[in-house]
């Protein structure tokens, strides 16, 4: 039996789940309050462009992103195969493409502001 | 005596054994609003990008009902996520300083503790209140 | 002593004329303070000879009477029929192909527990008069509610994973591997990586976590594997990302 490279998933996987355990939650009430009519200061177009305008929130930004996503298509990945799907792989391929897809597409949008 | 072992065949008759496996699946399932509700910002930085009248037009879809309902079940699933997961925490991340093993809860505790710390403090910078 | 009668569904199976397995009910005089091992040995002894299930202690040690009772993998001699009311739903434990009866076949589980090596391979083997291994209680403690196991394989049973994934190594052998890994005196653990740390050792687990509730001697298999499942982690990450670590 080979050792696996599970840990090249699983690795940005408990990272993510460590990450949005601490972070979302309190992501998901800023724009819920901005929803309600409470727009917090920073929601506001200036305040926010000049905060994503700084590198190092780019770059903090496009890590939230990835390992947010990666963590949720790995635990999908998972659950679909807990629910009767079998094909794994395909899968796999469709969760994480869509993370790394969806990653880059962050950080290019980011590169504009 | 001739063997003839019988397979019992697994699909979905384990979520029913016990309410811990629909409980599982739930937090399991918190994945498509964490990974839904981060896509969505995804949108927005694009938004952001495209300069102010966009941005504000994100801000308005934000405000429609369903995005509403889909925010706040966000919230409930991603709070789910946090808890069951610094609930686990201890398990995966054993401290033992000496002879004895910290206690789960003190390592649990110390996590919601700098969870809740952590949130508060990007409610102040954010200027939520 | 106050007396009770309760009604048990058993599933039988006879493989030399059933096709499948089928329930059957027994009303069982039962005392107050009996476990449902007492109930099945009334049976066998009064009502039906023929029911099979395995057991010996009677006393959560030997771990060979694992059932499933109303659902949940449980130690016949351990669950109290005070516990429970109304009928009782007795099923040999899950996700185990069914042999006869409440008796399960368990080569699989056999087969895993010696590939994972779980005895002490030392660092250094020394000589008899070199005297013994020496520990502290710091270091028997790293690894100690690992070694608690009795094989009873509840955990297998309550696993969605291994039942659906039969070819995982599972939570009781992988914990096991883990005990020795953690033990001072002990140097096998490359040798175990490569069954522990391969797709169906450790890598197939989802932290549901039911192992770790079913388990009667509290051994907390989850916390094991997701120990194994970091160490696994940074052993990879140390060799590849950083491979000028390596010698
Ligand atoms: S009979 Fe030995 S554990 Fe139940």
């Amino acid at each position: 039996m080979a050792r696996s490279n599970k840990p090249i998933v699983w690795g940005p996987f408990a990272a993510g789940g460590t990450l949005t355990a601490f972070l979302t939650p309190v992501l998901i009430l800023l724009t819920l309050l901005a929803a309600l009519g409470h727009v917090p200061d920073l929601l506001a177009y200036d305040r926010m462009h000049a905060f994503a305008a700084h590198w190092l929130v780019k770059v903090a930004t496009v890590a939230v992103v990835f390992l947010s996503l990666w963590s949720a298509a790995h635990r999908l990945r998972i659950t679909c195969y807990d629910l009767g799907v079998r094909a794994d792989t395909l899968v796999a391929a469709i969760v994480y493409a869509i993370a790394v897809a969806a990653s880059v597409a962050a950080a290019a949008y980011l590169l504009l502001i | 005596m001739s063997r003839k072992p019988y397979v019992r065949a697994l699909r979905w008759e384990w979520l029913t054994r016990h309410p811990r496996y629909p409980r599982y699946l739930l937090r399991e399932l918190s994945c498509l609003f964490i990974g839904g509700w981060t896509l969505m910002m995804v949108w927005g930085l694009a938004r952001l990008a495209q300069g102010p009248e966009a941005w504000a037009a994100f801000l308005d879809a934000l405000r429609s009902p369903a995005s509403i309902v889909l925010q706040a079940l966000a919230l409930a699933f991603a709070v789910y996520h946090s808890v069951t997961w610094f609930n686990l925490t201890p398990k995966a991340l054993p401290l033992q300083l000496g002879e004895d093993f910290v206690a789960d809860r003190v390592i649990s505790g110390a996590h919601f503790a700098v969870w809740g710390l952590l949130s508060l403090a990007v409610l102040l910078l954010a200027g939520a209140f | 002593m106050s007396e009770r009668v309760v009604e048990l569904e058993v599933l039988r199976y006879n493989p030399e004329t059933d096709r499948e397995p089928h329930f059957r009910r027994y009303s069982v005089p039962c005392r107050e303070e009996w476990v449902v091992l007492d109930a099945l040995n009334h049976v066998k002894e009064n009502i039906d000879p023929t029911l099979s299930y395995r057991w010996s202690c009677h006393m959560a040690v030997c771990g060979s009477c694992g059932m499933m009772i109303n659902r949940e993998p449980k130690l016949a001699c351990k669950s109290f029929l005070r516990d429970y009311q109304g009928v009782i739903r007795v099923e040999p434990l899950a996700h185990f192909p069914i042999e006869r009866d409440l008796v399960t076949v368990i080569d699989d589980f056999v087969a895993k527990l010696k590939r994972v090596k779980p005895y002490l391979i030392p660092k250094q083997p020394k000589a008899l008069e070199d005297g013994e291994y020496r520990q502290t209680p710091a270091q028997l403690k790293r690894y100690k509610q690992f070694t608690l196991c009795i094989n009873c394989m509840l955990c297998y049973a309550a696993c969605p994973e291994y039942g659906l994934i039969p070819k995982f190594i599972g939570p009781a052998a992988l914990s096991l591997a883990h005990r020795y890994n953690q033990d001072s005196r002990d140097g096998g653990r490359e040798e175990r990586q490569q069954e522990i740390a391969a797709t169906e050792g450790v890598w197939e687990c989802a932290f549901v976590g039911a192992c770790s509730e079913v388990c009667p001697e509290h051994v907390d298999p989850a916390a094991a594997l997701q120990q194994v499942k970091i160490k696994s982690t940074v052993d990879w990450y140390l060799e590849h990302a950083m491979p000028w670590l390596n010698k």
